[in-house]
């Protein structure tokens, strides 16, 4: 299957481990996997904050690439839940009933990883061995808009000599919220407090997730407190065949 | 137009009245564990009802038919309440119903008054307006009276002394009630508020109350609580005035039975109310000889005219959605500056109150939909927000800084050559801030980050240069 990447603009500049980490597992699936140098951004960070004006171009641009893709596939829940949520409304808003058309056309196309993985190309073993223990953070885009419920961590236990444990107060938000983490400093800290207190909790070296943006707010408080607990993204641990200490680079805390 | 919510207009930004909240011990103690044990609670009831999704829908279509037909059905209220012997006055804004509700009580010639289950007094601050008039509110509801007798603002529309303990409510009882000496108890506690308030009830001739629903076929009002002080305040009053907004109207009796299975174990995690009281009009022999009831717009009607966020006058106030919220969680009511706080005031306050004075609110949320998940009435509060936040957006009251950042970072992500020279740009810039493989210290917004937070620092290379590179290479 040809698979079309779209990776996020802070994952294509932030992270591009995690690119490079679904590039590997859909290969080595025995996929064709293509990126279009045309895709920049989803316009979430706009559109969630209100300048939906300024995200109206970002939508055209994403339709405009990926028009005639079979099957999209995008590491980062957030920016799928913009697509299949707000895409049709902004469209609308836009007046323009073509790019609706368009949008209503290509939403059904776009999957996050692990629903490409275990809805459309029905694996959960993905040969991947990581030794490590690892506790997971479920975005409240995958948990409450994409209802992944229970597939990252279908995949990470196929995982070989991974030892999976459990993320108390899994359902609470980390505290990221996009623009949220800066217009709201306090707030959000102690939010991320909380959810550091349940992740060094369970005593797990790995705290994975779907979505590099709670993980980057929950890597820079596991850092900043110097916890000693990373955070990688669950594609980068289905990479991994090796004994590498954390798969791929980076996301070290 | 005087719309008023309470003292909102005055407030301070969320994120500054939140900083000096979240710094405070005890009162995230108190809301952690309050917030816990209401959330737990209502989890297993809620669980118990098989139709509990179908519940939900129907009390949304209920709403929204009623707000779409609001004009007829509060006609037809007015002529069924009028028709069982009730009066109804309505009143425009909060200054007009206070004008209102003072006239009455003057005019039967009293100077106090008791109380109950009325946030929306709070919304036009009722009391003191009758204060000013010399009139003496007592409020009879604990919770009330303990936010009362502490001088306080409430910080929870279900339970608005959430944010104090049993130690502190026993010091504001000891204080306010001349008592000498008071248990630790919860019993001690209760026994303290039933002494101090019995004596109001058989005393004071004027009750005033809100309104949980009003009937529109049959003029009946409903009135739900736990305590038995609203029973008490409803019926022993010679004079009974119920001050309702406009939205709290259903068409049918039978659409109570929705309602009544939705709100109760959404509100305090119990399958019904202990009191629910139910009366139409005045009976003779029976309760209140004069019955009053005031129809509060407040700019209920404005928040009506947009069809984006009128599912915001759908909420029947059961408080589910602070209880779940992650930012309330660590802050408590007070922060939204507002009687309505958490994720519905984050909604409800800024549509009544005017935009300027309410910016921060929209952004007082970090989007992660416990609220509409939890609410019994399906309210889409982040679909909400997110509306909101255009709002503040297009009518120019985001920050300047902001509005620049948001305009440059839309130019970068316009196309990849952007993008790639951004990222080329920032690698330069991070350089005075990189510490190993992360930055501190960084200036502007971004410094907000870095205060409480680490930053990965931006990589040599990004996705797209490393694809660009394969290329050349072929895959390895």
């Amino acid at each position: 299957m040809l698979i079309s990447l779209f990776i996020a603009c802070y994952n294509d500049v932030l992270f591009p481990q995690t690119g490079k980490a679904v590039v590997t597992v859909l290969e080595r699936l025995g996929h064709t996997v293509e990126f279009r140098p045309a895709q920049t951004c989803c316009g979430q960070m706009h559109y969630n904050s209100g300048y939906h004006a300024e995200a109206l171009p970002l939508l055209r641009r994403f339709v405009e690439t990926y028009r005639d893709a079979e099957v999209i596939c995008c590491p980062s829940s957030s920016c799928v839940s913009m697509i299949r949520e707000h895409y049709p409304r902004l469209a609308r808003d836009s007046g323009d009933p073509a790019l609706q058309k368009e949008v209503d056309a290509v939403i059904g196309r776009v999957y996050e990883f692990s629903e490409l993985l275990v809805d459309r190309l029905g694996v959960t073993d993905v040969g991947a061995f990581y030794p490590h223990t690892v506790t997971f953070h479920t975005s409240c885009h995958a948990l409450r808009s994409l209802h992944v419920g229970d597939k990252p961590l279908q995949l990470l236990r196929a995982v070989r000599g991974l030892t999976l444990v459990e993320l108390p107060m899994a359902d609470q938000c980390c505290g990221f919220g996009g623009t949220f983490a800066v217009k709201n400093p306090d707030v959000s800290a102690a939010m991320l407090s909380e959810k550091i207190h349940c992740i060094v909790e369970t005593r797990a070296e790995v705290c994975s997730g779907g979505d590099n943006s709670c993980l980057l707010h929950i890597g820079g408080g596991l850092g900043r407190q110097r916890t000693g607990v990373q955070t990688v993204h669950l594609a980068e641990i289905l990479a991994s065949t090796g004994p590498a200490p954390t798969g791929a680079e980076g996301g070290k805390a | 137009m005087s719309v008023r919510v309470g003292h909102a207009a005055q407030a301070p930004e969320f994120p500054i009245a939140a900083k000096e909240l979240v710094a405070n011990s005890q009162l995230r103690r108190n809301v952690r564990r309050a917030t816990d044990v209401i959330q737990a609670k209502r989890a297993r009831v809620v669980g118990e009802r098989p139709d509990w999704q179908q519940l939900r829908e129907s009390a949304r279509q209920i709403k929204q038919h009623t707000l779409e037909n609001l004009d007829h059905y509060l006609e037809r209220f007015e002529e069924a309440c009028t028709r069982a012997g009730g009066k109804v006055h309505w009143a425009r804004d909060a200054d007009e119903a206070n004008r209102i509700i003072v006239g009455l009580v003057q005019g039967y010639g009293e100077d106090e008054v008791i109380k109950v289950k009325t946030m929306t007094s709070d919304e036009i601050c009722l009391n003191p307006a009758l204060e000013a008039a010399g009139i003496t509110p007592y409020e009879t509801d604990l919770a009330d009276l303990i936010v009362q007798l502490g001088e306080d603002r409430p910080s929870h529309i279900v339970v608005p002394a959430l944010h104090r303990n049993r130690l502190e409510i026993r010091e504001i009882f000891m204080r306010k009630m001349g008592l000498e000496n008071l248990g630790f108890e919860p019993t001690d506690l209760t026994t303290a508020a039933r002494q101090y308030l019995r004596e109001k009830f058989l005393r004071v001739k004027v009750g005033i109350s809100g309104a949980n629903f009003a009937v529109a076929e049959t003029g009946s009002i409903c009135v739900v609580e736990s305590e038995g002080n609203g029973r008490m305040c409803l019926s022993l009053p010679r004079v009974l005035i119920s001050l309702i907004g406009i939205e709290k109207i259903v068409p049918t009796f039978q659409d109570l039975e929705v309602f009544l299975q939705l709100l109760p174990r959404s509100a305090t995690g119990e399958r019904m109310n202990p009191y629910n009281s139910i009366w139409t009009g005045v009976t003779p022999g029976d309760g209140p000889e004069e019955f009053h009831v005031v129809l509060l717009d407040n700019g209920r009607t404005s928040v009506l005219a947009d069809a984006d966020t009128r599912q915001t006058l759908a909420c029947i106030r059961c408080g589910a959605c602070l209880n779940t919220c992650p930012v309330y969680r660590q802050t408590g009511g007070h922060a939204y500056g507002s009687v309505y706080g958490g994720p519905i005031g984050a909604i409800l306050t800024p549509q009544l109150q005017s935009m300027e004075h309410s910016r921060s609110l929209p952004y007082a949320s970090s989007l992660c939909g416990a609220c509409y998940e939890v609410c019994p009435v399906k309210i889409n509060i982040p679909e909400v927000l997110i509306q909101l936040r255009a709002r503040v957006v297009r009518e120019g009251h985001s920050p300047f800084s902001e509005r620049m950042a948001m305009k440059g970072a839309a130019f970068a992500l316009g196309d990849e050559g952007r993008l790639s020279l951004a990222h080329a740009l920032a690698r330069i810039a991070q350089v005075p801030f990189r510490h190993g493989d992360h930055l501190g210290g960084l200036p502007g917004m971004l410094g907000h980050w870095t205060e409480f937070r680490d930053l990965p620092a931006v990589p040599q290379e990004s996705f797209r240069q490393w694809w660009e590179k394969r290329g050349k290479d072929g895959p390895q």
